[in-house]
């Protein structure tokens, strides 16, 4: 029951002198007292800083609340602080050097931001990727869809008050960071992902530790699923609690698990199936009532589905090259460089001019990347570095369904509520 | 250059052919995407019409384009999807350099808001209209637009004021 309510039906009464006299009894030579506001007698109006540093914002996001009593009447965010201009920096790098800059936007899912990049690029220069290479990426990126959520489901619990659940998600997390390793030599910031194909090939040791995770983790899905799902103090933290309307969702323009908990199903996997999603078989969980806890249930379906997806994978990944066998499109392998001349010359090449896209052609492809669509738009002009980079991120879009979805909720439930919508700022600052 | 346009895309071009014959001045396609350029100046009324009738309610992204030599230097882009048939569409609209100034579509789209006030604060297009047109990265006393082609990728320096990094020389 949310107080105005309250206040409708009992109609408090405020008495005037009973409130000057204890104001007046404190005044003395070292202090004023203000005069009693009437409309407001307990100063119950205030307006509270949230952020930018404070580990429940989940990175720099201010919030200023507008307060009455413990209800927020009015919410502005303020976001910029992790700004860092990187479609300026992509503007003056070439598309393959551009790409670690991309694992440090959404740096909780750096896979999907990489094939994001690389999916566009090879659109807008039509260069043709291998089928084992599409696989490798499908799993990097299902991989960090688990990952990402993992890390918002820990925090989120967190959040609503349930300490331990943090490490226990933190020891699945770390698990997928030594997969991340076998695979791409890195833990965190991978860069795995090349224009053209993927940098090496899965080893033995990689398929074997994604096996054992894949067959290990819906057991720890469940028992999670055991611990949330009819607990009582999580769903009074969540339930109805930062409700956005179906009606309301579109305009505002959430994406992903956002838009999906209030009863959209779209999600980019289906309506544009880039590399082969359209080769595997999994749904898209969707729930209608928009609130917290159903962002909580569509969040914890789309872990076990990216589990079906990459179990399809591994059975249907070809053998075969894993980058483009175009010398002006892709690098060369490494044994190539190291053994020919025109290897060399090539490596050089990619490294020094890049790809060259056609001068004027333009492109948008947007993957599905946990926090939801993630779309790259490419100008060229001809040369080796892009003209513009528009990055369609998803955590910027979600802040701005936040300022809309907090007003009238308890100041209280603002940190779930953030938790619930779960918010980048790496990537909404760009 | 043809044209490979869907169903939807059709309907797009000949509803808007049709009924804003002298405002529409290009389609194209390039990579598989299509792209629409309409004048500046009707913007919110052909907004309107693809939200209501052409069922465009899905507004995903607004951004700014520098076409810096070019006359109409500005370009600004909105990324829209049918969500019947899962289209997308981009229309083009292009403004002069002095002073650009475009309708905001914020009322046609909440999700505008945001993405105008992105445009405006690495672009320097206003947006009239808009419900809180403040910059959105930058603080407020900036005085430059950084994606403009002619601000330097190393920053103006003195132009924002920095904490300083060695506190001790002071």
């Amino acid at each position: 029951m949310k107080v105005t309510d309250i206040n409708s039906k009992v109609n408090p009464q405020f008495q005037e002198k009973h409130q000057r006299s204890i104001y007046k009894s404190l005044e003395d030579k070292h202090t004023t007292i203000e005069d009693v506001d009437i409309d407001d007698p307990l100063n119950a109006k205030m307006i509270l800083n949230m952020g930018p540093q404070h580990p429940a914002t989940h990175g720099v996001l201010r919030l200023v609340l507008q307060l009455r009593g413990e209800t927020i009447e009015k919410t502005k965010l303020d976001i910029g602080y992790l700004h860092r201009g990187v479609e300026k920096i992509a503007e003056n790098k070439t598309y393959q050097e551009f790409m670690p800059y991309t694992d440090r936007m959404d740096y909780l899912s750096p896979y999907s931001n990489n094939v994001a990049l690389c999916l566009a690029v090879e659109k807008i220069a039509s260069v043709e990727v291998p089928d084992r290479a599409q696989y490798i990426r499908m799993i990097g990126c299902e991989l960090a869809r688990i990952s990402s959520h993992l890390l918002w489901l820990g925090t989120m619990v967190m959040d609503a008050g349930a300490i331990s659940f943090f490490i226990w998600t933190f020891r699945e997390r770390e698990k997928i960071y030594d997969i991340m390793d076998q695979i791409a030599g890195h833990r965190f910031t991978v860069s795995h992902s090349r224009i053209g194909g993927v940098a090496n090939d899965l080893t033995s040791d990689a398929s074997a530790i994604i096996k054992e995770f894949i067959t290990k983790f819906p057991q720890e899905l469940k028992d999670w699923h055991g611990l949330l799902d009819r607990n009582r103090i999580f769903i009074d933290r969540n339930e109805n609690v930062g409700v956005l309307e179906t009606d309301k969702a579109l305009d505002i323009g959430a994406t992903g698990p956002v838009l999906r908990a209030s009863g959209f199903a779209i999600d980019q996997r289906i309506i544009t199936p880039y590399s082969k999603y359209d080769e595997v078989e999994f749904e898209v969980p969707t729930r209608l009532e928009g609130d917290n806890l159903a962002r909580y249930f569509v969040r914890m379906e789309e872990m076990k589905e990216s589990i079906r997806i990459i179990q399809q994978c591994l059975d249907k990944m070809p053998k075969g090259p894993i980058r483009s066998n175009n010398a002006k499109h892709t690098y060369p392998s490494k044994d190539e460089v190291y053994y020919s001349m025109e290897g060399m010359i090539h490596d050089f090449m990619m490294t020094d001019t890049g790809i060259c896209p056609p001068a004027g052609a333009e492109c948008y492809h947007a993957v599905e990347s946990p926090k939801g669509e993630l779309g790259y738009y490419i100008q060229s002009d001809g040369t080796g570095h892009p003209w513009r980079i528009k990055i369609n991120t998803p955590s910027f879009r979600n802040l701005q369904v936040l300022e809309n979805i907090l007003d009238g909720e308890m100041v209280a439930d603002t940190v779930v509520i953030i938790g619930g919508v779960d918010p980048v700022m790496g990537e909404a600052d760009k | 250059m043809s044209l490979e346009l869907n169903d939807t895309l059709q309907t797009l071009v000949d509803g808007l052919t049709e009924n804003f014959s002298d405002k529409l001045i290009e389609v194209y396609q390039n990579s598989g995407d299509t792209f629409v350029r309409v004048e500046a100046d009707s913007i919110l009324e052909i907004s309107k019409y693809l939200k209501e009738k052409q069922h465009f309610v899905f507004l995903c992204d607004v951004f700014g384009n520098d076409r810096y030599t070019s006359d109409e230097r500005f370009e600004v882009v909105y990324n829209l999807m049918n969500l019947r048939t899962q289209t997308r569409v981009f229309i083009k609209v292009r403004v002069e350099e002095e002073n650009p100034t475009l309708e905001s579509v914020s009322s046609v789209w909440k999700a505008a808001g945001w993405n105008e006030r992105e445009v405006y604060d690495m672009f320097g297009v206003r947006f009239e209209n808009h419900p809180d047109l403040r910059r959105i990265f930058m603080p407020e006393d900036f005085e430059y637009f950084p994606m403009r082609k002619e601000f330097p990728l190393l920053g103006i320096p003195g132009s924002i004021e920095l904490p300083n990094t060695t506190p001790d020389t002071e």
